[in-house]
């Protein structure tokens, strides 16, 4: 099982974290994916001036923005759940 | 920096906050060091408002004592006692102007007797007398006083009475709502509140720079008028500075409060409001047949925090805001179970002094989470607002459910409201019960209580970027179902919907 957290503190709020929290659902929905990736808000990544930050299990993914959300699900989390 | 506190009082209980928080954040809180406080604050030289420095140092430790923590007894308001001692006692009295006139209407309207003409003068026989203020409401010269306590006259819910013996104000613990309102109002400031500051900050201080675990400030939308020289973001700068790991707004678990709220009033057709927990203490202690209908959800403090419980499991919250009451939720009811400790807009000022943070020329850090109708909650007629809004943006229709709201302002309107209730009377169908007069604005441990703060919320809430309570709590839904924003199945479509646009 991996993790993906979007925060959604204030900052990452304004920046529409939202729409990219609900991205990657939709893409763990398409791919059928539910067991293998957990989709959750987490509260501040203290990177709050580099656009909204994402975690990866451990690894800290910075700048995400709606139009990204595809490319970051092919490169870092499909990969890792084969 | 402009003069910060409305009243003396709260300064010189600022000031001792500030020195027990400075020898915290050394972690220099020996017998030594305390005792150095006193004499730092009332130095050499003529006393200010007492007989001597001596008398002033004693108070001083007194308070040093609360701010440490004070007594573990079940209660967050104590009284002074070397601080509380020479108000007057002695109830209703005729004054000099009394000319001893031939009406003497304050003999003839006396139900007990107890006033005689003696010497051209009113008497009043204090063995008769019940200071029912009869005499006093007819004097034509004003000439018949009441000296009352402040804090017996602050206190609505009658908890405090004066011990004869010593003199000294005794606080029922029974009766006491730990609203505050004797806390602010005291002119010697001899009754004051429980401080955690120092738990506090060991809390930060131990989680290794969050490192350990996470410390979460949950903070309440009055602060939004607090500072007259700072705007929000400033503030919540500080906030962070004082090594949190986050803010997060009280307001947003008062966005998920008024969606609950409004489906719960839906279901049972009665209810208080529960957000309020010295309204709450009010009815559990005063009211107590009408306990069953207190709303069964948390507050917005508790509710926020229940959340951050639920997406992070190292986790770990303070709240602040402008109220007294909250200490007692947090320490002795079940919002203990996601709230650590609750501190005040006085004692975070403390913790900024110590810590050489001044607000007002902090750069601006972002809050933004809550909606308008969640952050309105910090003012007095907030609540019934937003359940209104939400129960329009659940599609309630007046056939199903048709709000009408009393808001009362201060705890003698609710005791109004409540006693109707009790007698079958009441033609509303909703309380909102805030027991400070304008709301959270007006709590005893507010920096401002300025007539503008009532706006500044207000501003504050118009600045938020969610227009609605089901925007700013769809985020939330994702871990609890019960906050569907939309209905069943309707944020799947949504979500096609997008997929589809795409």
């Amino acid at each position: 099982m991996i993790t993906v957290s979007v925060c959604i503190g204030s900052a990452c709020h304004k920046r529409g974290s939202y729409a990219i929290l609900n991205r990657f659902k939709q893409l763990v929905q398409q791919h059928g994916a539910e067991d293998k990736v957990n989709v959750a808000p987490v509260f501040c990544l203290g990177e709050c001036a580099n656009g909204v930050s994402v975690r990866i299990d451990d690894q800290l993914v910075l700048g995400m923005c709606e139009d990204n959300v595809d490319a970051t699900w092919e490169q870092l989390v499909l990969p890792r759940i084969g | 920096m402009a003069l910060l506190f409305d009243t003396h009082v709260q300064k010189m209980k600022y000031n001792v906050l500030r020195e027990v928080a400075k020898l915290a954040y050394r972690d220099e809180l020996t017998p030594q060091r305390i005792m150095e406080i006193a004499p730092r604050i009332i130095p050499e030289g003529k006393p200010m408002f007492r007989c001597c420095i001596y008398k002033e140092r004693a108070i001083i430790n007194e308070r040093v004592s609360m701010a440490l923590g004070g007594e573990e007894d079940g209660t967050v308001v104590g009284v002074l006692p070397i601080a509380c001692d020479e108000c007057p006692v002695d109830g209703i009295q005729v004054s000099n102007a009394c000319r001893g006139c031939l009406a003497h209407r304050c003999k003839d309207n006396c139900p007990k007797d107890a006033i005689s003409i003696i010497d051209h003068k009113a008497v009043i026989d204090k063995e008769k007398c019940i200071e029912c203020g009869k005499c006093l409401s007819v004097c034509p010269y004003s000439a018949i006083v009441k000296h009352t306590r402040p804090c017996v006259n602050a206190c609505k819910p009658q908890a405090i009475h004066i011990d004869q013996n010593t003199e000294k104000a005794v606080i029922d613990k029974e009766k006491c709502i730990s609203c505050g309102a004797c806390v602010y109002q005291c002119p010697f400031g001899a009754i004051t509140d429980k401080s955690d500051i120092t738990k506090v900050i060991s809390l930060i201080r131990d989680s290794n720079l969050n490192r350990d675990y996470h410390v979460y400030a949950v903070v309440a939308p009055s602060m939004a008028s607090q500072y007259p020289n700072a705007v929000p973001e400033q503030v919540v700068a500080g906030i962070k500075a004082l090594g949190f790991h986050a803010v997060v707004e009280a307001a947003w678990g008062a966005d998920m409060v008024a969606w609950l709220e409004a489906q719960e009033l839906v279901e049972k057709g009665f209810l208080t409001s529960s957000c309020c927990p010295a309204f709450v203490n009010y009815i559990n202690r005063h009211f107590p047949s009408l306990k069953e209908h207190v709303s069964h959800n948390l507050s917005p403090m508790a509710q926020m925090a229940k959340w951050l419980h639920e997406t992070d499991e190292n986790c770990h919250v303070v709240f602040i805001g402008p109220c007294i009451a909250k200490k007692a939720e947090t320490k002795y009811t079940d919002a203990g179970r996601y709230v650590d400790y609750t501190i005040t807009f006085e004692e975070m000022q403390a913790m900024f002094s110590a810590r050489g943070i001044d607000v007002t020329t902090m750069h601006k850090a972002e809050l933004d989470n809550a909606s308008f109708y969640g952050r309105i909650f910090a003012r007095c007629g907030g609540l019934a607002e937003a359940v209104t809004e939400a129960l329009k943006e659940q599609g309630v229709s007046d056939e199903q459910f048709k709000l009408n709201a009393v808001s009362c302002n201060g705890i003698a309107e609710c005791k109004t409201a409540l006693f109707k209730k009790q007698k079958g009377i009441l033609k509303e169908n909703f309380i909102e019960g805030m027991a400070c007069v304008n709301g959270c604005i007006g709590g005893p441990a507010c920096l401002s209580h300025s007539s503008k703060n009532f706006a500044q919320v207000d501003a504050y809430g118009k600045s938020s970027m969610e227009n609605t309570i089901a925007d700013a709590i769809r985020v939330m839904q994702i871990l609890n179902p019960a906050l569907d924003v939309k209905g069943d199945g309707e944020v799947e479509k949504e979500i096609e919907e997008i997929e589809h646009t795409k």
